[in-house]
């Protein structure tokens, strides 16, 4: 199964929305509650850091038997330093993301803490495409 | 603990979720950082907070947290209730301060996660 979502850039109404609609899936599919709760803790957050930082971005989830597979795909400045990024505690987040509860320093380490596997390919000026592997 | 003891205890005002007063719940987590409430393993808590906006309706739903506690008087939108009562949450405002409504419901034998 293969479900796609667009995510605009800086609009946190819609944040989370993708993340709802995948974990409605997954229950209906029956996955264990736990690897559920993985699969949208690390999505959630890779939907809120489009949301925060990038212009838009497309959420891809593929669902098997064994696993999931998300790839998150933006168009945004791309993240200068990967490392520094993935550290907890840094963030570059503006007021209005803090303002809404994110912007901590904690995304991307949380996401690699729920995911299987994680990669990160970024461009500065171009993008970020982040892709989450959860076996099931 | 029960949701409506929980209530009771904060002299709160239930904004959505009516039909789950009898429910029971054992653990809590008050943070106005929703990264943080993100990076909890345990479900079925009460998250005490402070940030009344759609992310922390958001944030529960994907925490598996089916009840939160709005402390200071802070509004609830109606793009915030129409969202719990989708994901089936419950919400319960309080005018005391989050420390106030931590430390009541601690006394009266709600759990930490930590």
């Amino acid at each position: 199964m293969r479900l796609e979502y667009k995510v605009e850039g800086g609009d946190f109404t819609q944040a989370g929305y993708a993340s709802s609609q995948i974990k409605k899936t997954l229950k209906q599919l029956g996955v264990d509650p736990s690897v559920v709760k993985r699969v949208v803790v690390a999505l959630y957050e890779a939907e809120v850091n489009i949301v925060a930082h990038a212009f838009r971005g497309v959420i891809t989830a593929e669902i098997e038997s064994k696993g999931i597979k998300l790839t998150l795909d933006d168009e945004g400045p791309g993240i200068p330093d990967v490392n520094l990024a993935m550290t907890k505690g840094f963030s570059t987040a503006s007021p209005e993301v803090r303002e809404m509860g994110f912007g901590a320093g904690m995304g991307l380490p949380n996401i690699s803490e729920n995911a299987d596997s994680l990669s990160i390919e970024t461009e500065v000026g171009k993008g970020t495409t982040l892709t989450i592997v959860i076996n099931f | 603990m029960l949701i409506k003891d929980i209530c009771s205890l904060v002299n709160g005002e239930v904004a959505c979720g009516e039909s789950r007063l009898h429910d029971s719940v054992e653990f809590a987590f008050a943070s106005d950082l929703m990264s943080d409430v993100l990076t909890i393993k345990r479900d079925h808590f009460l998250l005490i907070t402070g940030l009344a906006n759609i992310q922390s309706i958001r944030t529960a739903e994907m925490s598996d947290a089916p009840y939160i506690l709005l402390c200071r008087g802070k509004q609830v939108s109606d793009e915030m209730l129409e969202l719990a009562e989708e994901g089936n949450i419950v919400i319960i405002k309080s005018q005391y301060s989050m420390f106030r409504c931590a430390g009541l419901l601690f006394e009266a034998g709600l759990k930490p996660v930590y």
